[in-house]
């Protein structure tokens, strides 16, 4: 059985799958973000399309509801001129009982060269890559809790647009991280690019048992926790963890650990706020806040295009030089 | 054939401190002497047994057959002939088939499939409660006349304690044993790997230990008050012994097993999210491990079983969290004895011990030695032999093992069952 870690490359080592941040480098990490910082400055031109995936087909497979993610992994395919199916199977094949397996099979019948999968569950994106046809890459747009690479490299790119060195960075991740795929890579990323410390604050019941153990320090209190702080991310709460006894109420998550105007100010003053979106205002984060000037929430969705075209270019480069 | 010699093997009988080479006598399908040709004995046919272990036939605790209802995934036939050419004369199937074994029409059902298949004796385990629902106690005493050794709910904890309370007076106002897979469904919460470190990392739903141990506790207390004879099995958890070796200290009438890939797993090998490393309860840690060793070595934990779970290849082909759990196993138990016995220090016949004369007391059957005038269920098995998990040397319908392609030592030569012999 192959590691994950090395699933991703092939046998020239070079970027096949992209599956998780772990197991990535500081290097590769940072070619991906140099490439995109090429990409979105030439995103202001007017002609918008480059032909570097010109006869490419991509399939965006989305076992999950997404609108984001799909319409920027749609938009960079786009760009780069491939051709793009988009299949909503939350609605389609699977639940006519259809296998995950059988799903990929037909879709490879029809000579896919590379997947996008978002998927409920944990590992199907380990999965999928596993079992492709050889040539056919695999980016994974979301796996359950697991892993969401291409979101973190964004959330990357956004923070070395704001402050350059990761290595003088105390970075907050705040709300829902066990239940956050975007928590899991992002600290991972952060960890990579030598962050000098990756906070998470939350209750307990938001956090994994052994939360420590993937190198972050632990904070249950926002207002401890925000001090020194350069980076906020915060995390989209979903409503059903109120239902499932994590939280009493939205209204006390929100007084505990949503970020306010006040709690933000006990952050460092150029602090910037992120937020994967969808954001739920008013529940962890004051509209004050999303819409307030140390929030970046926007650009990040801006910046996800260039770095998923990055991604999407890198990767298909590494397919073409493979020998079949 | 009536009479039969196995000269030469090394004797290993650990319910009657046997381990010495020497000759072995059968005749009418019984062990009729140990060491000494009887005077009148002329051996019709005789096995050489010279470097090998001639050992009673092992008993397993918990196979599951999946026959009647998932024959996709095996059947009564090919998972005795499985076990049979593994070394295991005896084996218990849990009560969850389709239909449920909760009725003497399906007890009977396997046992006439059983006869049929002509190879390892089957002791199935009664359902405890209705369709396995733990709402009405199903009826013990007809499914025991049928044929069932014991009664369990597994894989359905039962939630609601005054029906598990009932059940194991019932059960014990007739000497029956209720086997419990120790498992608080609440925390237990969906999950499919242990709650640690990699469930931290891969975003897993995790099984805190406190599912097994809330559990374990919650029926010893029901064990003192109902003074039900419960045999625990599969236990995952280092706590899970001390908690087994208390309720013994206090006369109790517990007993404990633990599945065989749990002395050899830990959540540490689930780096890849490798289905076949999916089972219930989940591979812990190196402190578990550990714990579960110390327990066999002490005698807290009394017996292992294989806790064989065949399946198609469909069921482990997927996102992790939607594959099912279990492992194909059956075929390995002999080898990982061995390995067990090498790497922690124990003697041969310790190691045996736990799949013959401990099974066996468990369920109070009489299988499991090689008393004179018992009936001649014996395994003859060659220590060194090494062999490779693959489709040549796997009987099993399911090859859901981590093993595949490995190459494993200890290898059954020759499996006598009621006085015949079978060439494995």
């Amino acid at each position: 059985m192959t590691k994950p870690d090395s699933l991703q490359f092939n046998s020239n080592h070079q970027l096949q799958h992209l599956l998780s941040i772990e197991g990535l480098n500081q290097a590769l990490l940072t070619e991906i973000m140099d490439n995109a910082e090429s990409f979105a400055s030439l995103a202001n031109q007017p002609v918008k399309k480059y032909p570097i995936l010109r006869g490419k087909t991509i399939v965006n497979l989305f076992f999950e509801n997404s609108t984001r993610t799909r319409t920027t992994f749609e938009l960079a395919a786009k760009r780069l001129s491939a051709d793009v199916i988009n299949m909503n199977i939350a609605t389609s094949a699977t639940s006519k009982g259809e296998s995950l397996l059988d799903t990929i099979r037909n879709l490879e019948a029809m000579h896919v060269d590379m997947f996008v999968i978002r998927h409920a569950l944990s590992g199907a994106a380990h999965f999928i890559a596993q079992n492709v046809a050889p040539g056919i890459s695999v980016i994974n747009a979301g796996d359950g809790n697991h892993a969401h690479p291409t979101q973190a490299l964004l959330d990357m790119f956004t923070i070395r647009r704001h402050k350059k060195d990761f290595a003088s960075l105390r970075v907050a991740i705040i709300g829902d991280i066990l239940h956050s795929r975007v928590a899991r890579s992002q600290i991972q990323a952060l960890s990579i690019l030598g962050a000098k410390e990756i906070r998470v604050i939350a209750p307990k019941t938001l956090l994994p048992v052994e939360v420590t153990s993937l190198g972050v320090t632990v904070s249950h209190n926002l207002e401890e926790g925000l001090q020194d702080i350069d980076v906020v991310i915060m995390l989209r709460l979903q409503k059903e963890r109120m239902s499932g006894a994590l939280l009493p109420s939205e209204s006390e998550y929100f007084s505990n650990f949503g970020l306010t105007p006040e709690k933000l100010a006990i952050a460092k003053p150029d602090a910037i706020v992120m937020h994967p979106g969808p954001i739920n205002r008013g529940v962890e984060i004051a509209s004050e806040v999303a819409d307030g000037p140390q929030s970046v929430i926007l650009q990040q969705v801006s910046y996800g295009i260039a770095v998923r075209m990055a991604i999407m270019s890198l990767i298909m480069q590494a397919s073409d030089r493979q020998p079949s | 054939m009536s009479t039969l010699v196995i000269t030469g093997g090394r004797l290993i009988d650990p319910a009657n401190n046997i381990d010495q080479v020497g000759d072995l006598y059968i005749k009418d399908r019984r062990i009729i002497s140990r060491f000494n040709r009887p005077s009148d004995f002329s051996a019709e046919h005789t096995i050489d047994a010279k470097d090998h272990i001639v050992c009673p036939g092992f008993i397993d605790l918990s196979a599951h057959l999946r026959e009647p209802g998932q024959t996709q995934k095996a059947t009564i036939l090919s998972e005795t002939t499985a076990a049979l050419n593994s070394g295991i004369t005896t084996l218990c199937c849990p009560p969850d088939s389709l239909p449920i074994n909760d009725t003497p029409a399906v007890t009977e059902f396997i046992l006439d499939k059983v006869e049929h298949a002509n190879a390892a004796t089957v002791l199935p385990i009664g359902a405890l409660t209705q369709g396995l629902e733990g709402v009405k106690l199903s009826a013990m005493v007809a499914l025991q006349k049928a044929g069932c050794i014991a009664f369990s709910n597994d894989p359905n904890p039962i939630k609601n304690t005054l029906v598990l309370r009932r059940a194991l007076e019932y059960a014990a106002s007739h000497d029956l044993c209720v086997i419990i897979r120790p498992e608080d469904p609440w925390l237990q919460n969906q999950g499919c790997i242990h709650e640690g470190f990699q469930a931290s990392r891969f975003g897993l739903q995790g099984i805190p230990k406190a599912s097994e141990i809330i559990a374990i506790q919650q029926s010893l207390t029901l064990c003192e008050l109902t003074g039900c004879r419960i045999h625990f099995t599969q236990l995952s958890c280092h706590e899970s012994v001390a908690l087994i070796k208390a309720a013994k200290q206090k006369k109790l009438p517990v007993t404990a097993d633990v599945a065989m890939h749990h002395l050899f797993f830990t959540e540490d090998a689930l780096n890849t999210f490798d289905s076949t490393l999916h089972v219930r309860p989940p591979f812990r840690t190196k402190y578990d491990r550990q714990g579960l060793i110390e327990g066999l070595k002490t005698g807290v934990i009394d017996a292992i079983c294989s806790a064989h779970q065949p399946h198609d290849a469909d069921a482990k082909l997927g996102a992790f969290p939607s594959t099912e759990p279990g492992i194909s196993s059956l075929e390995t138990l002999l080898p990982l004895v061995l390995k067990l016995v090498t790497e922690h220090d124990l003697s041969l016949s310790q190691g045996l011990a736990f799949i013959t004369q401990n099974a066996a007391a468990i369920l109070n059957i009489q299988e499991g030695n090689l008393a004179i005038g018992s009936i001649a269920d014996i395994c003859i098995f060659n220590p060194e032999q090494r062999w490779t998990v693959n489709e040549q040397n796997w009987l099993s319908q399911g090859r859901n093992t981590p093993f595949w392609g490995q190459t494993l030592q200890g290898k059954t030569t020759q499996v006598i069952k009621s006085g015949t012999v079978i060439n494995a």
